[in-house]
C-alpha cells in the first residue's frame, strides 16, 4: 500500500524550546496512525505544522509523493488535508449550514449565500458516512457528541482524503467514542486515511492500525497494535515505567464537611446548567464527580465555592449554611479551591510568584498588619513554600506567567494547601499536566484526604476519577444520574452513567 | 422532582411583571402631578401637521383638548398597569413603548399647551438629528461584528467634517467635500486597523489616540488656517434638500422621510445594504465567524486580519459620511468640537441596537428624537433650563448602557486581539 | 488539554540575576517613553514646517517659554547681589515657576487616570471631574465665610474631592451595579458636566454680570511662595504629596494590592475573594476625586474663580500623561512635569511663533500611540524593547 503522507526531519523550534526534533512518520492509504504522546511531547505542534498554521524549521513534507510546502490550512484543504481540532472550530451561534460552508461559500449570482446546495451537500455526505446532522439546526443546541460529526462533515464537505483527529475523545462519553470509532471505520472503508492523536493508551490499541509514540518531541518508537501491550506503550511515551495507580489506604470518613441539597444553578449564557444536585462530603473522603465536559460540574463548582450565585437550593459548610455568592466568607470557613481554569482563576499572571502565594490570605496577619502590607512575610512565605512544594522556578519575583504548567499548578496547591483547610474542591486538577506533575498532584490530594479533609474532585477523566475517588458521582445534564461506591464501580456502568443511562435499564433491554 | 427552567422562567416573570405593574402606575402619577395638575382646562394644544416650503399636500392641524388628553395619558398608563399586575404581558417591547408614548404624549400636550408645536417638522428633525449618530453606529457595527471596537469614531468624525467642509469650499462642490470626507475616514479607519491589527495595540487606547490627535489636528488647522481665510476654505454651502417625486406629496410621511439631504438618504440605503451583506453574502457571513471566533475562521482558511482590515476600514469611511453630515450635510461651516459627542452616541446606539444595522438606526432616531425635542422645548419656553434639556441626549445613552432595557450579547471575540499561533 | 511547547528546562539561578533583570527592564521602561516623546515632538516638528512654520523658532520659543531664559536670570542675580533688590530675579523664574503651576492640575488628573487603569478602568471622565471639583472648591471658597483658614481651606479642598468623587461614583456604580461601560458613560458625564457648569455659571454660581463665580475667599486660597505676578503655590507641593500616598496606596497596601489584582485579573481576584464590583466603585470614586484636585489646586491656587471653557482638557491630556507614566505614580509626576513645561511654553509659542497651541494636543496624541505600539519606535529606531506585563484595558462591553 502507497503512504499517502510522509514527514521527513520535521523539526520546529520555539524560543528556547525544541518542539519536533526531525520526525519521521509515514501514513499508509486506508490506514489509522496512531500518534501518541503524553501532554508537551509535540503533537499538536506536528499536526499543526501538517495543516499550515505553523511553519517548519527544517523537514520534508510529502502527500502523495509529491514534496509540499504548506503555509496556511488554504494549502492543506487543497493538498486534500483536514483536521478536527482538539476544541471544536464551531461557531455556538451559526447553523450546521454556515459552519460548514465557512470559507468556501457557494453563491447564487455571485452574490448572495447558497445555503440550499450546502445542506444538500452536508445530507449527502450524511449519508455516505453514517453522519446523521440536522443542517439547519445551531451548533449550540447540539450535544457535543454531534458537535463533533459536524467538524468530520466540514472536512470532508472539503474533499478531504487524510483526515487529522487531535484528542478526540477528550469530550465523549466511552459509549460515544466506540461510536467514533465505527464512524472511523466507515471513513476507512470508503478510501479515506487517519490520523488519530491521543494520549490514552486503551484507544490507541482498539483503533490503530499502527503507533507511532512521540516524547520531548522526538520519535521515541513505532509498534503495531498487535505487537504491543499497555505497558509497553505506556514506557515508550513516558520515558521510564509508570505507575498507573495511586497508591492509597482505605478511606476512613468522618463528619460531613460539605452538604448540598437541591443545588440549581445558571450559567453565563442564563441556561439552567445545574438542575437539582444534592450530595455530601465527609472529612477524610474523597468524592469524585465524573461526567463529560460541560454536564453542569463547572457551574457546580462555581456555584460551591462562590464564583456565582446559585438560583436556588441549600449549601452547609460544617452544618452551617452558606450564604450564597461570597468567596471569600467561604475560603474564611476552610474551604481550599484549585480551579478548573488556573490561568483564569487560579493564578493573577503577570504578578510575581510571591504575590500569588498569599493571594486569598493577603488581608490577613501575617501578611497584612493593619491595610499595610508585609513585604518580608511574603517573601519569606513564598521562599518556603516554593521549597516545600518544589516549584521549578528561577526566582520567587518573576511573573507566574514565565512557569510551566505543571509548575503553575504547584503553586496554586501550594497556596491553598499552606492555610488550614477543612475541605479541598479539585477541580480538572492534573489537566494538561505532564505525567510527573500528576503523579505528585494526586499524591498529595490523597495526602489531605488522609490527614482528614473532605476532598470533592471533579475531573472529566475517568481513569483520574477512579484511581483517586472513594465515592463516585455521576454527572449528566445538570443532575447526578447516582452516587456509587469506587470499589464496586465498574467503567462500563460509569460510562453508561455518564451517557445518561441507569445501568440496570441497559441490561434490562 | 426536578424543577425545570421554565419554572424559574416563570418566578422570573412573575418578578417583572409586578415591576412594570408598579412602574407604570409610577408612570400613571406622575403625569398626573407633573402635568395634570398644570395644565388648564378647556386649553386646546395644536400639533402642526403640515412644514413650510414642503411638497407634501396641506392637511389641517391636529388641535386637541390638552387637560383631556393628559388626563386620558394617566388612565391608560393606570390601566396598563393594574392591567399588568392582574394578568400581565409577557412583552417588555409593549410595555416599554407604553410608557414612553402616554408620557411624551401628555408632555407634549401640557408643553404645548395654548400654543402651537409642529409635529412633523420635529419628527423630520428626528430623523436629520438621527443620522450622523446612526452612522457612527452603523461604522461601529461593521467593525464590531469584526470583534474590533472602535472608540475613535467621535474622532474621525471631527476630521472628515473638517476635510470635507475645506475640500467642498476650495472645489466648489459639494460632492467632492463628501468623497474627501469617505477617504479621510477611509484613512482614519486604516490606521486604526493598523494599530490594533498590526501592532496589537489596546483597541480602546488606540482610539482615544484618534480622539486626541482628531481634536488637536483639527483645531489646529481651524486656528492656524480655516480662521484667516473663511469664505476661501470654511465656507461651502450645504446639500440641497431632494424632493423624492411624489412620495414626498404624502401628507405628514412626505415632508419626514421624502425631503432630506442626500446623506440623509444615504444613510437609509448603507443600513439595507449592510443587512443584506451582512446576513446575505460571503462576506457577511466570514465577518460574523471573524467577530465570534476568530480561530475557526482562520483554520478554515479566512484571513481574520484581512477582514478586520477591511471591516474597520469601510467602517471609517461611514464614519467620514457621518462627519461630512456636520458641516456639508447641515451648517456649511466647521466648528472646533461640533461633533460634540455623537460618536458617543452613536456606540450607545449600536449597543441598544444589538449590532445590528436595523436596531442600530432605530435605536438612533430614539437619540434624535430626544435631540430634537430639546431643541423645540427651548423654542416653546417650558419652564425647564436648556442646559437641562441638552443633556437629555447623554443621559438617555447612560440610561441604555445600564441594560435596563433589553441586553444583548456582542460578538463573542469582540475587543480581543487575534494571535495567530 | 491544549498543548504548548514546554518551558526551558528549569534551573535555579540565584536571585540577583533576576534582581540585574529587572533593573535592565526597569532602564527600558524609561528608554520607550522618551522615545515616544522624542518621535512625537519630531513629527510634531514637521507637522509646524508642512504648516508654514519654523520648527525651530517655535520649539525655541517653546523652551524660553517653559525654562525661562538664562541671561535673565544671571542678569537679576546681579541685580540682586548689588542692589538687594530682588524682583528681577523673581521676574526671570516666571517661566519655570509657570511651569510647575501649569504641571500641578496634570500631576492630579494623571493620577486620577493612571488608578484606573491599575484597576484596569479606563477613565476618560477626568475632565468632567476636573470641572466639578473646581465648582465644588470655588462654592465651599466663596459661600462659607468668618472661617480660618486653616479650617476653610481644607474644607475648599475637601469640597472639590467630594464633587469630583462622585462624578466618577456614577460611573463606577454603573459599572459594577449593570455592567455598563465606564468609558462610554464617564465621556457622557463629561458633557453632562459641561452642560451643569454652563446652567450653575450662569444661573446659581453666577457673579455679575458675566458667567463666573464670585472669587473665593482668601481663607480658602492655596498660599503663594512669592510675591506677584509669581503664581506658584502650596498646590504644586500638595500634588507631589499625594503622588506619593497614592504611591503608598498602590504598592503598600492590601488595598493597592486588590486594586491591582482586580485589574490584572478580575476572574482570579474574585476566586480570591476580593469583591470586585466594590473595587469598581471605590477607584473609580477615588479617581473622580484625584481629579477634582486638579480642579481644586486650579481655582484655589492659581484663578480663584471658575469661568466657562475652565478645564482646558486637562482629563484628555491626563490620560496621554498616564499611559506615558506607565500608571505608576512617580511616571505619572514625571510625565507631567513634562507636558506642564510643554503646554506653559506653548502659550509663548503660539504668541512668538504664530503656532497655535493645539500642536500640543497632536504630538500628546501621537505619544499615546507610540507608548502604546512600542512595535512602532521598535521598528523606527531598530532597537528591543521589552514590553511584558503591560495593561491590557480593552475587555468588550458588557459584564
Amino acid at each position: 500500500m502507497a503512504n499517502v503522507l510522509e514527514l521527513h526531519g520535521v523539526t520546529k523550534r520555539f524560543p528556547g524550546v525544541l518542539a519536533n526534533d526531525h520526525i519521521d512518520i509515514a501514513l499508509k492509504e486506508g490506514h489509522i496512525l496512531a500518534l501518541l504522546g503524553e501532554n508537551g511531547a509535540g503533537k499538536t505542534t506536528l499536526m499543526n505544522i501538517l495543516y499550515g498554521l505553523y511553519k517548519p524549521d527544517e523537514g520534508r513534507i510529502i502527500v502523495h509523493g509529491e514534496e509540499v510546502d504548506i503555509h496556511g490550512p488554504n494549502d492543506a484543504i487543497a493538498r486534500g488535508i483536514g483536521m478536527v481540532h482538539q476544541h471544536f472550530m464551531l461557531i455556538p451561534v451559526m447553523t450546521v449550514i454556515e459552519n460548514v460552508m465557512l470559507g468556501v461559500e457557494p453563491t447564487v449570482n455571485g452574490i448572495f449565500l447558497d445555503k440550499a446546495r450546502v445542506a444538500a451537500r452536508i445530507r449527502e455526505i450524511s449519508e455516505q458516512f453514517g453522519l446523521d446532522v440536522d443542517p439547519d439546526s445551531y451548533i449550540k443546541d447540539l450535544p457535543v457528541g454531534i458537535q463533533q460529526r459536524v467538524e468530520i462533515i466540514k472536512v470532508l464537505y472539503r474533499n478531504a482524503n487524510i483526515l487529522i483527529l487531535d484528542e478526540p475523545t477528550a469530550v465523549l462519553t466511552p459509549q460515544e467514542v466506540d461510536g467514533l470509532f465505527q464512524i472511523l471505520h466507515t471513513l476507512i472503508e470508503k478510501g479515506k486515511s487517519i490520523i488519530f492523536i491521543t494520549h490514552k493508551l486503551k484507544e490507541v490499541m482498539a483503533v490503530a492500525d499502527e503507533i507511532t509514540v512521540l516524547r520531548g518531541g522526538r520519535v521515541a518508537g513505532s509498534v503495531l497494535p498487535q505487537e504491543a501491550s499497555l505497558e509497553k506503550l505506556a514506557t515508550l511515551m513516558v520515558g521510564r515505567d509508570v505507575n498507573l495507580v495511586v497508591m492509597k489506604k482505605t478511606a476512613a470518613p468522618t463528619d460531613v464537611v460539605l452538604e448540598v441539597q437541591d443545588l440549581y444553578v445558571r450559567d453565563e449564557r442564563e441556561n439552567l446548567t445545574v438542575q437539582g444536585v444534592s450530595f455530601e462530603v465527609r472529612k477524610g473522603e474523597v468524592l469524585g464527580i465524573a461526567g463529560v465536559q460541560g454536564n453542569g460540574q463547572t457551574e457546580l463548582v462555581y456555584a460551591l465555592t462562590g464564583l456565582s450565585e446559585p438560583v436556588s437550593g441549600q449549601i452547609n459548610l460544617m452544618g452551617k449554611p452558606v450564604r450564597h455568592g461570597r468567596p471569600r466568607e467561604i475560603l474564611e470557613r476552610g474551604v481550599a479551591h484549585i480551579p478548573e481554569d488556573r490561568q483564569k482563576h487560579g493564578l493573577i499572571l503577570s504578578f510575581p510568584i510571591h504575590d500569588n502565594m498569599m493571594l486569598c490570605t493577603y488581608y490577613q496577619p501575617p501578611f497584612a498588619r493593619g491595610i499595610t502590607l508585609q513585604q518580608k512575610v511574603i517573601l519569606d512565605n513564598a521562599t518556603e513554600l516554593v521549597k516545600q512544594f518544589d516549584v521549578r522556578t528561577p526566582s520567587i519575583y518573576v511573573p507566574a506567567s514565565s512557569l510551566s504548567g505543571g509548575n503553575q499548578q504547584k503553586v496554586i496547591v501550594a497556596r491553598e494547601f499552606s492555610r488550614p483547610i477543612e475541605l479541598l474542591i479539585a477541580s480538572q486538577p492534573t489537566r494538561g499536566l505532564d505525567v510527573g506533575s500528576i503523579e505528585y498532584i494526586h499524591n498529595r490530594i490523597i495526602e489531605k484526604r488522609d490527614e482528614g479533609t473532605g476532598v470533592l474532585l471533579v475531573s472529566s477523566e475517568l481513569d483520574e476519577i477512579i484511581a483517586l475517588s472513594d465515592r463516585i458521582a455521576v454527572m449528566y445534564h445538570g443532575q447526578i444520574m447516582a452516587i456509587v461506591p469506587a470499589a464496586q464501580a465498574t467503567k462500563e456502568d460509569l460510562g453508561l452513567l455518564m451517557a445518561g443511562i441507569q445501568p440496570e435499564s441497559a441490561r434490562a433491554a | 422532582m426536578n424543577k425545570t427552567n421554565a419554572q424559574f422562567e416563570n418566578i422570573a416573570f412573575r418578578r417583572a411583571r409586578v415591576r412594570f405593574g408598579l412602574t407604570l402606575l409610577g408612570v400613571g402619577l406622575l403625569i398626573y402631578f407633573l402635568f395634570a395638575v398644570n395644565t388648564q382646562p378647556g386649553v386646546r394644544t395644536t400639533f402642526g401637521l403640515n412644514v413650510s416650503g414642503s411638497n407634501a399636500l396641506m392637511i389641517p392641524d391636529l388641535s386637541i383638548p390638552a387637560l383631556n388628553v393628559v388626563h386620558g395619558m394617566v388612565a391608560l398608563a393606570v390601566f396598563f398597569g393594574t392591567f399588568q399586575l392582574a394578568r400581565g404581558i409577557r412583552s417588555t417591547g409593549v410595555l416599554i413603548a407604553v410608557i414612553v408614548a402616554t408620557f411624551f404624549i401628555a408632555f407634549l400636550s401640557w408643553a404645548a399647551q395654548d400654543k402651537s408645536f409642529n409635529l412633523v417638522g420635529m419628527l423630520n428633525s428626528s430623523l436629520v438629528r438621527a443620522t450622523p449618530i446612526a452612522l457612527a453606529a452603523l461604522c461601529g457595527v461593521i467593525s464590531e461584528r469584526s470583534a474590533v471596537i472602535n472608540i475613535g469614531i467621535e474622532g474621525i468624525m471631527l476630521v472628515s467634517a473638517q476635510t470635507a467642509v475645506v475640500a467642498a469650499t476650495v472645489s466648489g462642490n459639494l460632492y467632492i467635500g463628501l468623497v474627501t470626507a469617505v477617504l479621510t475616514g477611509g484613512l482614519l479607519g486604516a490606521m486604526h486597523a493598523h494599530l490594533v491589527i498590526r501592532f496589537k495595540v489596546d483597541q480602546t487606547v488606540s482610539g482615544v489616540a484618534i480622539n486626541i490627535i482628531g481634536a488637536g489636528v483639527t483645531s489646529f488647522v481651524t486656528s492656524r488656517f480655516l480662521s484667516q481665510n473663511i469664505d476661501g476654505l470654511n465656507n461651502s454651502g450645504t446639500f440641497p434638500v431632494i424632493h423624492i417625486p411624489l412620495l414626498s406629496k404624502i401628507p405628514v410621511l412626505g415632508p419626514v422621510l421624502f425631503e432630506n439631504n442626500i446623506i440623509v438618504y444615504l444613510t437609509i440605503l448603507l443600513v439595507i445594504a449592510m443587512h443584506i451583506m451582512l446576513f446575505y453574502t460571503a462576506w457577511g457571513l466570514r465577518t460574523r465567524a471573524v467577530g465570534e471566533h476568530p480561530k475557526a475562521a482562520d483554520t478554515l482558511g479566512v484571513n481574520v486580519y484581512l477582514m478586520r482590515y477591511v471591516n474597520v476600514i469601510i467602517g471609517g469611511m461611514i464614519a467620514g459620511i457621518g462627519g461630512a453630515y456636520f458641516t456639508i450635510g447641515s451648517v456649511g461651516r466647521f466648528n472646533e468640537m461640533m461633533t460634540s459627542g455623537k460618536g458617543f452616541i452613536g456606540m450607545a446606539a449600536m449597543i441598544f441596537g444589538k449590532w445590528n444595522p436595523f436596531g442600530a438606526y432605530t435605536s438612533s432616531m430614539i437619540f434624535g428624537f430626544a435631540d430634537s425635542l430639546q431643541v423645540k422645548l427651548q423654542i416653546l419656553r417650558v419652564g425647564i433650563p436648556s442646559e437641562f434639556l441638552l443633556m437629555a441626549p447623554y443621559i438617555v445613552t447612560m440610561l441604555v448602557l445600564t441594560g435596563i432595557v433589553g441586553r444583548a450579547n456582542p460578538p463573542a471575540a469582540d475587543g480581543q486581539p487575534y494571535e495567530k499561533q | 488539554m491544549s498543548e504548548r511547547p514546554t518551558k526551558p528546562p528549569e534551573s535555579i539561578q540565584p536571585d540577583d540575576a533576576a534582581k540585574k533583570k529587572e533593573t535592565a527592564s526597569w532602564r527600558q521602561s524609561l528608554l520607550l517613553p522618551a522615545l515616544a516623546v522624542l518621535t512625537g515632538l519630531i513629527i510634531g516638528g514637521i507637522v509646524i514646517v508642512v504648516s508654514g512654520g519654523n520648527p525651530f523658532q517655535a520649539y525655541g520659543a517653546l523652551f524660553a517659554g517653559s525654562f525661562g531664559t538664562p541671561s535673565d536670570f544671571f542678569a537679576g542675580l546681579q541685580v540682586y547681589f548689588a542692589t538687594g533688590e530682588s524682583h528681577d530675579l523673581i521676574r526671570s523664574l516666571y517661566p519655570f515657576t509657570e511651569s510647575l503651576v501649569a504641571s500641578t492640575p496634570y500631576i492630579f488628573a494623571a493620577l486620577s487616570v493612571a488608578i484606573g487603569f491599575r484597576c484596569g478602568l479606563f477613565n476618560i471622565g477626568a475632565e468632567g471631574q476636573v470641572l466639578m471639583g473646581a465648582l465644588g472648591s470655588a462654592y465651599v471658597g466663596y459661600s462659607l465665610t468668618g472661617l480660618p483658614a486653616y479650617i476653610h481651606l481644607p474644607l475648599a479642598l475637601l469640597g472639590g474631592v467630594a464633587a469630583g468623587g462622585v462624578w466618577g461614583m456614577i460611573p463606577g456604580y454603573l459599572k459594577a451595579r449593570f455592567g455598563a461601560h465606564e468609558v462610554v458613560n464617564t465621556m457622557m458625564l463629561n458633557w453632562i458636566a459641561f452642560k451643569l457648569s454652563d446652567w450653575l455659571l450662569n444661573g446659581p454660581m453666577k457673579s455679575g454680570f458675566r458667567p463666573v463665580t464670585p472669587n473665593v475667599l482668601p481663607t480658602a486660597e492655596l498660599p503663594r511662595f512669592f510675591a506677584d505676578p509669581l503664581r506658584f503655590n502650596w498646590g504644586f507641593v500638595l500634588a507631589l504629596l499625594v503622588a506619593w500616598a497614592v504611591y503608598w496606596l498602590l504598592f503598600k497596601t492590601t488595598l493597592g494590592f486588590e486594586i491591582r489584582s482586580v485589574g490584572a485579573n478580575p476572574d482570579a481576584a474574585k476566586y480570591s475573594g476580593m469583591n470586585v464590583t466594590r473595587n469598581f466603585v471605590f477607584v473609580l470614586a477615588l479617581a473622580g476625586g484625584l481629579a477634582g484636585l486638579a480642579g481644586s489646586a486650579q481655582v484655589l491656587g492659581v484663578d480663584h474663580w471658575v469661568g466657562q471653557g475652565f478645564s482646558a482638557g486637562y482629563g484628555y491630556d491626563a490620560i496621554a500623561l498616564a499611559l506615558l507614566g506607565k500608571s505608576h505614580p512617580l511616571g505619572v509626576v514625571l510625565s507631567a512635569l513634562l507636558f506642564g513645561f510643554l503646554r506653559s511654553g506653548a502659550t509663548s509659542m503660539q504668541s512668538m511663533a504664530g503656532i497655535p497651541i493645539d500642536i500640543i494636543s497632536i504630538i500628546q496624541g501621537l505619544v499615546v500611540v507610540f507608548v502604546a505600539a512600542p512595535a512602532i519606535i521598535r521598528w523606527i529606531y531598530r532597537i528591543n524593547i521589552d514590553t511584558t506585563g503591560d495593561t491590557v484595558l480593552t475587555r468588550g462591553w458588557g459584564r
